[in-house]
């Protein structure tokens, strides 16, 4: 188990999804919402083309936290909002720190950056030490 | 155009999913997860789980049949063409593994509007077969032009 300390950065966490993913995601998630597989239909609805999915980016989001905390039943509560659109095949880098800790529980502030633009802010997880 | 805010506090009926270990396997590796208690059962069981543990965000899967109803419920006259996920919350209780069968619970928390916006939040309640609750889901859609 990680030792957490109020003020301290989580490792950082980087994925570069690759040009299949939203695919792969699709399948894995049961959302297949064309704008996240149909790069056509998503520029005919005035996207840049092929968006991730955001509940994928929150799933990063989580990744960050379950390893830094020691695995999954770590992991109580995350809350985000989602702002802007992640695309594929640029690195995502998630990165985080402790807000708080006390009464076993710690309280980590979240954001997922890509290209310089917060896709994911004001993350806020909650993980059992 | 107001919105309509009469469905708040509607129920839906409850969906059960059937948690299956090469689902999670499919998702854990979807989302580059690399704990072998994902995807690999000797090491979940060694680690004290009954089979594959599923990773807390593999809560999307198990409550998706039960969270789509609302959304497209014609009471509530979302417009899904104009919808954007605007943030999300999920509290975890016991985690869930491969075997595992989950009820969930959708119901209309808040209907609201503001700034042209109509703001849509729905939640999902998600409960294990020995009466557990796994997760709780707080989905927020927001719809540009209303």
């Amino acid at each position: 188990m990680a030792d957490l300390k109020s003020a301290e950065q989580i490792p950082q966490l980087s994925i570069t999804p690759d040009k299949y993913l939203t695919n792969r995601y699709a399948g894995a998630s049961g959302d297949f919402n064309p704008i996240h597989i149909d790069e056509e239909f998503a520029r005919a609805v005035g996207l840049p083309g092929r968006i991730l999915h955001g509940l994928w980016t929150m799933a990063q989001v989580a990744r960050a936290q379950t390893e830094a905390a020691g695995g999954p039943a770590h992991l109580k509560r995350l809350s985000v909002q989602f702002r802007g659109m992640g695309v594929p095949e640029q690195e995502i880098v998630v990165s985080g720190t402790v807000r708080e800790v006390g009464d076993g529980r710690a309280v980590v502030d979240t954001v997922a950056e890509q290209a310089g633009k917060q896709i994911i802010r004001n993350a806020e997880a909650e993980l059992e030490l | 155009m107001p919105v309509n805010k009469q469905a708040i506090g509607k129920t839906y009926d409850p969906v059960v999913y059937a948690v299956g270990r090469e689902k999670i396997k499919e998702y854990a590796r979807a989302v580059g997860e690399t704990n072998p208690l994902h995807l690999d059962v000797d090491a979940a069981r060694e680690a004290g789980y009954a089979d594959v543990v599923a990773p807390p965000m593999f809560a999307v899967v198990y409550s998706a049949p039960a969270v789509g109803p609302p959304i497209f419920d014609p009471e509530i006259e979302l417009n899904f063409a104009m919808m954007v996920h605007g943030s999300q919350e999920f509290q975890w209780g016991p985690v869930v593994v491969a075997g595992d069968e989950i009820t969930t619970t959708a119901s209309v928390k808040d209907i609201s509007e503001a700034d042209g916006r109509g703001y849509y939040v729905f939640e999902s309640i998600s409960i294990n077969q020995r009466g557990e609750q796994v997760c709780r889901g707080t989905w927020t859609n927001i719809v540009r032009g209303v």
